[in-house]
Formats: structure tokens, sequence, C-alpha cells
């Protein structure tokens, strides 16, 4: 076999595993959506969201308690993340010099690959212990898990925003804070609204650290903050611990939900992103 | 980069042109002995300068040669290099730019820049130009403060039923027209060029070059340029730099400072000729 002959077969097997295992991760989310769907599709009505959950060993009842509680959970993380996350990443980007971010960099990098358990049992003992169960220290819990993912995105488009428009901005004799504000942040809004979602879309669905510190919590609709607030991914592990198939098969439904609200996050993302980035380069 | 066809037209229009402004001049500024280090490499040392009120002062050589650099000196902009060391002094209307006490950010409010490469915020039109004064406290008749620094940059008749268009939907030429007007819509006291025509079609850059002989009456102006026949055409002086190798050490000098027309027709410097003439560069 001539060696020519040979690269063209190499680079064709190459290819065709490539596209293989390219195949294959498109499947897994195929089969996992599809699965979830079949199981939990027959649950899934008007009642299955208006409703909060049925009290114990009745029939019906709904997830509309777990869906108010991982709004009200995510919203309060988001309150607290974003702005923490944001003007981390303006410091970074902006005003902390180079021997100062490369640690605080390394740092951010670290919490976002912290498993999630460890941040629950460590809210857990900061939030919980001696206290009770709260919406707020889930909400603090999952603020963690979103800090990182925020700033990490929010730095990303702050270094798209060209340099040449800082240096406009302070070639006219403005303030360096006023730049940020008034030129850099108005660039990237887009960018860094991007990020909240996708971490809101991550904080939605994260269950280690809610059993810690909203886990026990009432079969009707609760918003005080104070008290455990009823969620979506604590309410599937439960359900799916039951004996009763029709438990389970709520859970799959509340399953489906939690995932067509990631997968629309997602979409949104794309095209938030899209837009803002056609807004710097038209 | 410039064939020996040029030198003809360089030397009409420097002739044409002759000494615009006679009489005795306000110096703005007066640049003694500075050297400008980056890290330990040396951009240009020892360069002795005064620029005067309301006359077009433009600084030519090769690629290089420390312009951009000079020019970024004199209103502070090479703080932001970091790794930027700056040795001797630079007086502007007698003080000392760069004492201890002096806010850069004060100082840049005061000496406008415009850059190469037209920069114009991602913003309408109107809100490129309003932004800077109303940040900066100048709230009073925005509207008409925004349309003088249009008229200024002749951009208003391009513009004006279009102020909420976003500014980067203008062409290039217009793009930096807008700049300028960003520019002088704080009411600097002198504008700083660094090569504003370089991306720009013959056209734009000559509605450019008109634009400066206009803002000369108002303003002072230094220009960075390649392009010699644009020196020739817009500016009164002009100073010649060139990239000096000592030994490994390469840094940029100023080699001749004259009127406009004493560089271009009879300079007093060898290296200054071979360079108008199109010997080297």
């Amino acid at each position: 076999m001539s060696r020519d002959r040979r690269r063209r077969l190499v680079n064709r097997a190459m290819e065709v595993l490539a596209t293989l295992a390219a195949l294959v991760a498109v499947a897994v989310l195929a089969i996992v959506v599809i699965s979830v769907a079949r199981r939990g599709a027959g649950a899934v009505s008007w009642d299955f969201f208006t409703k909060p959950q049925a009290l114990f060993g009745q029939p019906g009842g709904g997830i509309a308690n777990a869906l108010v509680g991982t709004a009200l959970l995510v919203l309060l993380a988001t309150a607290m993340a974003l702005p923490v996350g944001v003007l981390t990443a303006i410091y970074l980007t902006e005003f902390a010099p180079c021997r100062l971010a490369v640690p605080i960099q390394v740092v951010i990098d670290v919490l976002a690959g912290l498993p999630t358990i460890v941040i629950g049992i460590f809210v857990y003992a900061l939030l919980v212990i001696g206290h009770t169960q709260s919406g707020y220290a889930g909400a603090f819990a999952l603020a963690v898990i979103m800090l990182p993912l925020i700033a990490r995105a929010t730095q990303e488009v702050l270094l798209l925003v060209p340099s040449t428009l800082r240096e406009a901005s302070l070639a006219l004799g403005v303030r360096r804070w006023r730049t940020v504000l008034g030129v850099i942040l108005p660039s990237s809004l887009g960018g860094i609204l991007t990020g909240t979602v996708l971490a809101v879309a991550r904080a939605a669905g994260e269950t280690a650290p809610l059993l810690f510190t909203s886990s026990i919590f009432a079969n009707s609709v609760q918003t005080d903050v104070t008290k455990a607030l009823p969620n979506i991914p604590v309410l599937i592990f439960t359900y799916s611990e039951q004996p009763d198939p029709a438990l389970h098969q709520q859970a799959w439904a509340a399953a489906l939900v939690l995932m067509a609200f990631v997968l629309l996050a997602s979409l949104a993302a794309k095209a938030l992103l899209a837009r803002s980035r056609k807004k710097l380069a038209p | 980069m410039t064939g020996s066809f040029t030198i003809a037209p360089v030397i009409d229009v420097a002739q044409a042109r002759k000494d615009a402004h006679p009489g005795p001049r306000e110096v703005v500024f007066d640049i003694q002995d500075l050297t400008v280090n980056y890290g330990r490499l040396t951009a240009i040392s020892g360069v002795d300068l005064q620029i005067y009120r309301n006359v077009i002062t433009a600084i030519i050589g090769p690629s290089g040669c420390g312009k951009s650099t000079f020019i970024r000196c004199l209103n502070r902009m090479n703080d932001l290099v970091p790794g930027t060391r700056i040795e001797g002094q630079i007086l502007y209307q007698g003080a000392d730019l760069y004492a201890s006490g002096v806010d850069p950010v004060e100082v840049r409010r005061r000496i406008g820049m415009v850059f190469q490469k037209a920069n114009p915020f991602p913003k309408s039109i109107y809100d490129n130009v309003g932004w800077g004064p109303r940040v900066l406290g100048m709230r009073n008749d925005l509207d008409e403060r925004v349309e003088k620094a249009l008229r200024s940059a002749a951009l208003w008749d391009e513009v004006k039923d279009r102020l909420k268009k976003n500014a980067l939907s203008l062409s290039g030429g217009q793009q930096q027209r807008l700049c300028i007007a960003r520019a002088i819509a704080v009411e600097p006291e002198v504008l700083l060029l660094d090569e504003p025509a370089s991306a720009l079609d013959p056209i734009a850059t000559s509605a450019i070059e008109e634009l400066m002989h206009e803002l000369k009456r108002d303003y002072t102006l230094v220009i960075v340029t390649h392009n010699m026949q644009q020196a020739a055409r817009v500016a009164d002086l002009t100073a010649f730099f060139s990239l000096e190798v000592d030994e490994d050490r390469r840094s940029g000098v100023l080699v001749e400072y004259d009127s406009t027309n004493k560089i271009f027709t009879n300079p007093s410097d060898k290296r200054t000729e071979d360079y108008v003439t199109g010997r080297f560069g």
C-alpha cells in the first residue's frame, strides 16, 4: 500500500471516528430527553403546574409550590451572585494589577470546580446548624455556585470590548470608573445577561446544596425565605424514593419541566449573546 | 513607502503654503530632554521641542521612530501602558505635566486626542458627542453643544436627521470626524491627532485636512502622520523624527524641527533630506 493511500485512509478513519463521537454526544441528550418525556409527559397537565403537592397518601396534586420555591431561591441567589460576580470581573479586567489578577483568577476557577455537595455542607455548617433550614441558606448556597460562573462569563465579554473604546473614553478626561459604567458595561450587557441566564439554568437544577439547606418543606406554596422553600430538585429526589408509582411519574414530569427550562434558558442565552455581539460590530 | 515620483508635489504644496503665521508665538508645550522607556526598550530619547498656540505641528518620520509614543506623552495616555518610564520634562503652559500632584485625568480632559482608527462608542451619534460633556458636568445646553461640536467637525449636515442612529452605521471618514467632534465637545485646549487619516480614502482624508485648517483658529493641533504630503498640506511646523541605532540600542530621536516649508524644500539635516526626498522610510 502506498504511503499516500495509507494517509488518506487514516484521515478518513479519524474523520469517521470524530463524527461518531459527536453523534454519541447528541444521542445521549436525545435518549435522556426522550426517556424523561416518555415517563413524565403523562403527568403534565394544567393542574400539575397550578396545584401544590398533594397531602401524604392523597392522589393528584402538582408542583406549584416547588415551582414558586425554586423561582424564589434562584431569584434570591441571582440577587446575591450577580453584583458580586460582575464587580469581581470588572475588578479583574479593568483595575487589578497583573500580580493580583492571576491568583484571584485561580481562586475563581477553583470555586467553579468545587463539588456542590461541599458547598452544601459548608453552608449547612454556616447558616443551618443552630438555626433551621431556610430559603436564604439555600439561595446562598446556590449563589456560591453561580458566582464564579457569572464572574467568568462577564470577564470574557469585558475582554471582548475593544481597548480602543477604553482609550477613547479616557482620552476625553473621563475617570476609569465612569468609563466602565458608561462605555464598557453598556457594550457588554448582553454577554453578562447571557452568563447570568446560564448560571440561573445551572443553579435551578442543583440538588446537593438544597438537600442540606432547604429540603424539609411544607406541601403548600411557601414564600417566607426564613423557612425552607419547596423546590423542584429536592421534590424529584424525594418523590423518586417513594413507593407510589404515581409519585414516580410526577418526579419524571418535574424532571421534564426542569429540563425544558434549562433548554429554553440555553437557547435564550445564545440569542442574547448573538445580539450583543452584533451591537459591538454590526 | 514613498517613491521618488512624489517629490515634486510635496515641494509644490509646501511652497504654496509658505509661512502662514509670522510674528511671536505663545508656547503651549515646552518639551525638554524627553526620554521614554518601555521596560528596557527606549522608544525616544533626548527630545527638545516647543509647540505653539493655534499652530498645526506635524510629527513625521519612519515607522517605529517613536512618533506615537511622543504624542501620547503630551496627554499622559502612556500612563496606561504598564512599564512606561518618562525622563525629562514636559511643561504645559509652564506647568510640569508629570509633576507629582498632577491628575492625569485632568490633563486628558484639557488635551484631547483622536486616534489612528476611528473608535466611536457603540452608542447613538448624539450620545457619542454628548456623553463626554454630560459625564464631565457640562450638562446645560447639551443639544447646542452637540450641534456645535458636530458643526465644527463638518459633520452636522450629514447626520442632523439621524442623530439617534448608531454611530457604527457611519462610514469610516464620518466616524473619524465624529471622533473629532467627540473630542472637541468637551472643549479641550489642545487636540492631538495620531495618524487620524491613515485608514481613510483620499476624499475622507481631504475632508479631515480641511477640518484641521478650520480647527486651527480655536485649538492648538499636533498631528502624527507618516504621510509626508499630508504634513506638507496641513502643517505650519514640522518635526522630523528618525530612528537612531547605536550599539544595539535603537531609539527615536528628533532630527529637525522647523517650518514645514523649510523641512520640505531646504532641510538642514542630511537625514531629513533623505527622508523627504523619498530615499528611505
